[in-house]
């Protein structure tokens, strides 16, 4: 049994009856209970509790402030390689862009590893396209070995890999694993995956349980918004994130709903999802499980970024670039624009002003 | 005579402990800290970075607290080993609180794998305080194995329940020949004085304290209150009676003399 038998359990789950059945009287009993079942945290979803928000906020703030406390914790994303097989329909690296292709070799990851450490961030997330053949496990393993002298915690954004894989990059010193399925629903995914690899649906949804069987501390998964309707898809991400959480105590399980930005390609999203629809999400959430980690990544805007935090967000990352040596090599094409370019010093200040406490260091190589 | 905690020949006059995590600054955390006129502060060794280019947790706990390194995010007795020599190697002294929690959800320690850490951290000359659910059997093995304490939680980390396991915390206070330390779930000072009553050698406090409106003043709240549950204990605190005892309903009959 793994996570996709789940899926297809739910896959025709009528999500709209249950919101019609509900009656929309009163959000407090649910904001009261100490223990959600998968009703309420259907109905936190539901277009009627939109107009709880605030009581929803008040509750997710203070969950959030009794397990993680007023503390965020900082990362950036280093990419290695923007080789890709893949031809996703939103994506900048889409193996059919005409974009400038390069890999960094060791003394670049060196390079960019100590800038980035200059900066005092201590977590890093390294990302590569989808090529076995340009970014194979044992470039990564390569990379990780340099990075280990820089940083506190690995955590790596790569296509999905075998157990025995994952198991060779933890041994390796990987710590931490992310990976999105961009889209739950199977017959969009078929669609938007046009041609490589990643069209294999089980694989991927499947990765994150490969990864936590080999030992990764941290899993993070996550769904792009602007593909699927987006109710339906934090429901199945939160029935993941749940999943994952009963499966594998010992592991931290996160997630992140990053929202399709313009890209190289020009893909336009498919069902909007507004700021509010976003805010929701993190609400349902955090309410329905407190031990979440959330991460919001420099996609969205400042203000809007600022306003998000104390909704339950326990990561940011600062001083973020997407493109494939974008520090130090002057690599140019990225993957998706950032919107918030402030640098790790901005992040920590505005942090400061509302109240939270910057985390740089959250973990150590034992 | 001043009533002061042993343990490992160190004289403890305070015995509120604080936890150093959830802070909103390390500033706010040192002057809780001092306004609690805390003797004894617990540290992560994940969050301690001597060469941070930021600020290091370290450099703002006052000289007048002791640090005890606790092994935070240790999976298994092997984790919170490794991470406790590290801790040493680093200078950050021999006083290790053994925390492993292989359950994200409810932050619930494993007490079997804590015990296998304390067993062979001992060997090392570490002075060891498990975390633990409390166990009498366990903390009798704990204590055999040469804890310097026993710290059973009252409830789970972060979630201001208060003492839910007090029946459990009694009985390990009564039977175990070790200061018993209540750990965890304490949410407000009347609870921390209630552990104090119960006859608990300290209490450790993080949450309340580090996320409630004003640290500084809640440190002090709890330190205070603390130290009154400590002179009630030391009182003697009178025995509870569900009735008024004025009467002999059963033996009002017996007209002898004694």
């Amino acid at each position: 049994m793994s996570f996709y038998d789940v899926y297809i359990k739910y896959r025709n789950f009528d999500l709209d009856k249950v919101f019609r059945s509900n009656s929309p009287v009163s959000i407090q009993p649910i904001l009261e209970r100490d223990r959600l079942d998968l009703d309420h945290f259907i109905y936190l979803l539901s277009p009627q509790a939109e107009n709880f928000l605030e009581s929803m906020a008040q509750k997710a703030q203070a969950i959030t402030r009794n397990n993680f406390g007023n503390t965020v914790q900082l990362y950036t994303p280093m990419y290695l390689s923007n080789y890709c097989d893949n031809s996703c329909a939103y994506c900048g690296f889409n193996f059919n862009n005409n974009i400038e292709r390069r890999k960094l070799n060791p003394e670049e990851v060196d390079q960019e590893a100590q800038y980035i450490h200059s900066l005092g961030l201590k977590h890093i997330l390294i990302l590569t396209g989808e090529s076995r053949g340009e970014s194979p496990v044992s470039y990564i393993k390569d990379c990780v070995r340099i990075l280990k002298k820089y940083f506190s915690s690995i955590s790596i954004e790569v296509y999905p890999l075998t157990v025995n894989e994952y198991t060779q990059l933890v041994n390796e010193g990987v710590d931490g694993l992310t990976i999105y399925q961009e889209t739950y629903d199977d017959s969009l995914y078929a669609k938007i995956h046009v041609y490589g690899p990643k069209k294999d649906y089980k694989f991927r949804i499947d990765a994150p349980e490969r990864g936590a069987e080999a030992g990764m501390r941290s899993i993070s998964i996550g769904t792009l918004f602007g593909l699927g309707e987006w109710r339906r898809e934090v429901f199945i991400l939160g029935l993941h994130a749940k999943y994952l959480q009963d499966k594998f105590p010992e592991a931290e399980i996160g997630i992140s709903v990053p929202r399709i930005q313009p890209q190289v390609g020009g893909f336009k999203p498919v069902s909007p999802v507004s700021d509010r629809n976003i805010a929701q999400t993190i609400l349902a959430l955090r309410i329905f499980l407190p031990r979440l980690g959330i991460s919001l990544s420099t996609r969205e805007n400042p203000e809007f970024r600022e306003g998000l935090i104390p909704l339950g967000i326990t990561k940011i990352s600062a001083a973020s670039t997407t493109a494939v040596g974008g520090h130090t090599i002057g690599g140019k094409t990225s993957q998706f624009e950032i919107q918030d370019r402030r640098n790790v010093d901005e992040i920590k200040i505005m942090l400061e002003r509302k109240g939270y406490q910057s985390v740089f260091k959250d973990w150590l190589q034992i | 005579m001043e009533d002061l905690l042993e343990i490992a020949g160190e004289e403890i006059g305070n015995r509120l402990f604080i936890g150093t995590g959830k802070f909103s600054s390390y500033s706010i955390m040192k002057q809780s800290l001092g306004a609690a006129k805390a003797e004894v502060a617990t540290v992560a060794l994940r969050r301690v970075d001597p060469d941070s280019k930021n600020e290091n947790i370290m450099d703002f706990v006052p000289e007048s607290c002791r640090v005890m390194i606790n092994t935070s995010g240790a999976r298994n007795a092997d984790e919170a080993i490794r991470i406790a020599r590290l801790a040493k190697a680093a200078g950050a002294g021999n006083w290790i609180k053994i925390e492993v929690i292989r359950d994200n959800k409810y932050l619930l320690p494993d007490n079997l794998e804590t015990l296998k850490a304390v067993e062979t951290l001992v060997r090392e000359g570490f002075v060891v305080f498990p975390y633990m659910s409390p166990d009498l059997s366990m903390g009798r093995r704990m204590a055999e194995a040469g804890a310097a304490a026993v710290m059973p939680l009252g409830s789970p980390i972060g979630s201001n329940r208060g003492v839910k396991t007090r029946e459990l915390i009694e009985i390990m206070i009564n039977e175990i020949n070790l200061p018993i330390i209540v750990d965890a779930g304490l949410g407000r000072p009347s609870e921390a004085c209630e552990c104090m009553e119960l006859g608990s050698a300290a209490v450790l406090v993080n949450t309340a304290i580090a996320v409630s409106n004003d640290p500084v003043k809640m440190a002090k709240a709890f330190s205070e209150s603390v130290y009154a549950g400590r002179l009630a204990y030391l009182s003697g605190i009178p025995a509870i009676e569900k009735t008024a005892s004025a009467s002999s309903p059963l033996t009002g009959f017996l007209r002898d003399k004694k």
